[in-house]
């Protein structure tokens, strides 16, 4: 059986996402490099596997996707082998929901606070040595500030360990290639005001497959 | 069995999506209308539902959601779980794969537009043209892909109807009342996926909720 394929290495967030997942569930996967920089991804060959033209695309024998978080739930789907991997929850409707709440608070409040911050501060110096903009980067962190109030008081609230529930599930494993980058920034210590938050954080990081993808994630020029 | 209820103005794309997910799945519900203008979603009791003070919200039993595509994939799976392609594996990821590019690469391109060419001259907000031109400008290169996507099956994760068509419904239907719906002319298998939608019962009923002009005109504004 061919190993599974990436395109587009963990230095790209959304690949990373991937990757993660492929690392929760121990399947075997290659990853075929997509030169960013002389904008391969608009090439006529990345076109046919991601008509839109972004990274990362997936292949599984025939099978080939794009989207990072529908190939994530296939992947999770189709490999989980046992209750520990099972990340979607999909045999419970209520737990299923929570970790489908969650993702989408990732996407649509969560990400794009933080984005702003991950572009200026991470891949604008990395990429074009430039120096964040802090007007920029200072609304993001007003803003990551008021959903950071919201993960706070739901994780304190609830007291659960993870965002679904007592359980890692999809929903936390969303949060972690951005996250990881941000905490590779001075705006790190933001996250010391929000004490559950952090704990929370320090939980999904200690995951060895979250370690092992974060050590090829750095973004260089 | 108590109805679910979904909080919320019906004239809201987001909401339009919920809606629409359960008159397809023909769930049993109630709509408990809010008014945006009153500011219902800031107030307290509806933060307790939704911490980030937005609508759509569901409730089911002691369930509270919020997300509109988590609401919606919540209806589906327990009502018409073959929408969310369930079961197999390659029409589940077809399927995530358009809710996906529908979050990502369309709405916010369509909700600029809707934004400034239908809302802004209601609220007293000018019309920033270069962004709906941008806005347009990035539809343009979307649409080529959703027509080929199009050619090749009637719907877009296959030949029926998924949650996937189901979630391009709300903004979509305020795109196609702008000055701009002329553009998706050119694309014959859209327009004829579009036509389509519209002819569905569910879609009907929905739509009935949605003015034109999101009620602005008639004074009812959300």
């Amino acid at each position: 059986m061919a190993p599974v394929k990436v395109f587009g290495s963990a230095v790209f967030a959304n690949a990373a996402r991937v990757m993660a997942c492929l690392e929760e569930v121990g399947v075997e996967y290659e990853v075929v490099e997509v030169d960013y920089m002389a904008k391969e991804h608009k090439g006529l060959k990345h076109l046919a596997r991601n008509p839109f033209g972004q990274i990362p695309t997936f292949q599984d024998g025939d099978i080939m996707l794009f989207e990072s978080r529908a190939i994530a739930k296939y992947v999770l789907r189709k490999y989980a082998k046992s209750a520990q991997d099972d990340l979607l929850r999909e045999g419970n409707p209520e737990e299923a929901a929570m970790v489908d709440v969650w993702t989408e608070v990732e996407a649509h409040q969560y990400l794009p606070a933080m984005a702003p911050i991950f572009y200026e501060c991470v891949v604008y110096p990395a990429r074009l040595g430039t120096t964040p903009n802090k007007k920029v980067v200072d609304e993001s962190l007003e803003k990551l500030k008021k959903v950071l109030d919201v993960y706070e008081a739901h994780l304190s609230s609830t007291k659960s360990k993870y965002l679904a529930g007592d359980f890692f599930s999809f929903a936390d494993l969303n949060h972690f290639p951005f996250t990881f980058h941000i905490m590779t920034t001075t705006h790190a210590s933001l996250f010391g005001s929000y004490p559950h938050v952090k704990a929370w954080w320090e939980r999904v990081m200690a995951r060895p497959s979250l370690k092992k993808i974060s050590a090829h994630m750095e973004i260089k020029a | 069995m108590a109805p679910m209820k979904v909080y919320g103005w019906v004239v809201s794309p987001w909401m339009a999506r919920v809606l629409v997910c359960l008159e397809e799945a023909g769930a049993e519900y109630e709509v408990v209308p809010m008014s945006k203008s009153g500011g219902d979603h800031r107030r307290p009791e509806h933060l307790a539902r939704n911490p980030f003070g937005e609508i759509p919200v569901l409730e089911d039993g002691d369930l509270t959601l919020y997300q509109s595509r988590a609401i919606a994939r919540y209806i589906l799976r327990k009502y018409k779980p073959e929408l969310l392609g369930e079961g197999c594996l390659k029409e589940s990821a077809t399927v995530d794969v358009w809710v996906e590019v529908e979050s990502h690469q369309l709405e916010p391109v369509l909700r600029t537009i809707v934004m400034h060419c239908i809302i802004h001259p209601h609220i007293g907000c000018d019309r920033d043209q270069a962004a709906v031109d941008e806005s347009l400008e990035k539809l343009r290169t979307l649409l080529p892909v959703y027509e080929a996507r199009l050619s090749v099956c009637k719907h877009l994760a296959g030949d029926d109807i998924t949650a996937a068509d189901l979630c391009h419904f709300g903004f979509m239907r305020y795109f196609m009342a702008t000055e701009y719906a002329g553009i998706v002319d050119a694309y014959p298998h859209v327009k004829a996926w579009w036509d389509a939608l519209l002819t569905r019962p569910s879609v009907q009923k929905v739509i009935a909720g949605m003015p034109a002009d999101f009620g602005f005109g008639s004074g009812k504004r959300p």
